[in-house]
């Protein structure tokens, strides 16, 4: 499967893709573009990973089965953070009282 | 399924576990194997990414606060060391492949030396931390300006901030040392020339996993360092 050899050229240009992205990312952070920074930052760390993954990891070379594993890796992270997520960001939408924020009832006689 | 033929006693000599048909069949289940662990690697990373999310929409200010305190220089040197550690590694991997032994050697002791680069660096902001004292619970008392900075955001929130800081880099940095540990593993089988063209499994498994705490740490130094915007 990674029996491949890579030329040693493609790990230096991709080497220097890496180092490339990573200058931007920094230099993007000083420039105020308000809530585009956050999604600046995570475009770009995600272009990085992708180089990582399909070069240095030979992810480009691989079979099925591996490429499998780390689609489904990806998908339970995915998971994992929207509907975490997605239940903070919609608590609030409800007016019920917190338990721990009322009085205690009144008590019948 | 696989390219590598040969002597079967020859193939064991060479490292073949007896209940592999030949080399190749064992190093796709090797590969194999390294990915699925390195899932459980994305879940259990993934869980302290997802609190970070969680923290950091609820107390944006103190999370900006205590990121813009970070030296954003020293973070961004490590980024490099650490992607120069990967490119070693791959190159290590190659070596092992076209079966030259020096090179092997030389790129895999080279890796070690950037990530030990890598964990002194870490080690000098763990320092600057305990000297500017805001390192949660064990010595949480800013002052001067330092505390003008994070209190914009509330104390209480900035201190969470630096829970997070010093959790999410101290699980990198213990990965790291595992990596050195297993690099040390590899140089000494190397030397003896333990790895061939048709086995090197060992070498591409760690590999895999050197790389793994690369791609971490590709997203650590953004979320903690830059994530606020440096403005």
């Amino acid at each position: 499967m990674s029996q491949q050899i890579v030329p040693v050229k493609t790990y230096v240009l991709v080497f220097a893709s890496l180092i490339g992205l990573t200058l931007l990312t920094t230099g993007v952070a000083f420039v105020d573009m308000g809530p585009f920074n956050t999604v600046a930052a995570l475009v770009i760390a995600f272009s990085k990973m992708l180089l990582v993954l399909l070069f240095f990891m030979h992810l480009r070379h691989s079979g099925g089965l591996v490429r499998i594993a780390v689609l489904a890796g990806f998908f339970w992270l995915a998971l994992l953070i929207a509907l975490t997520m997605s239940d903070y960001r919609t608590r609030t939408w409800t007016s019920a009282p917190a338990p721990w924020s009322v009085t205690a009832p009144p008590t019948h006689p | 399924m696989s390219d590598v033929h040969g002597d079967r006693a020859q193939a064991e000599h060479f490292g073949m576990a007896h209940q592999f048909e030949d080399l190749g069949q064992q190093q796709d289940v090797d590969t194999f194997g390294i990915w699925v662990f390195l899932v459980t690697e994305i879940m259990f990373f993934g869980g302290v990414f997802a609190a970070y999310a969680i923290f950091r929409w609820l107390y944006y200010a103190a999370f900006e606060g205590g990121s813009r305190i970070l030296d954003v220089r020293l973070g961004a040197i490590n980024t490099v060391v650490l992607l120069a550690s990967s490119l070693t590694m791959a190159l290590s991997v190659r070596s092992a492949q076209t079966g030259n032994r020096r090179a092997l050697v030389l790129f895999l002791i080279l890796t070690m030396i950037l990530g030990g680069v890598f964990l002194g660096v870490k080690a000098v902001e763990y320092n600057q931390k305990f000297v500017e004292r805001i390192v949660p619970r064990l010595d949480w008392g800013p002052e001067g300006e330092v505390l003008a900075r994070l209190a914009l955001g509330g104390l209480d929130h900035a201190q969470l901030y630096f829970f997070f800081y010093f959790a999410m880099t101290g699980l990198h940095a213990l990965h790291m040392i595992i990596g050195m540990g297993l690099l040390l593993w590899l140089v000494l089988r190397a030397r003896k020339g333990g790895f061939t063209p048709s086995y090197f499994a060992p070498v591409e498994v760690v590999g895999l996993y050197w790389h793994f705490v690369d791609i971490v740490w590709i997203f650590l130094f953004p979320l903690l360092y830059l994530i606020g915007g440096r403005y």
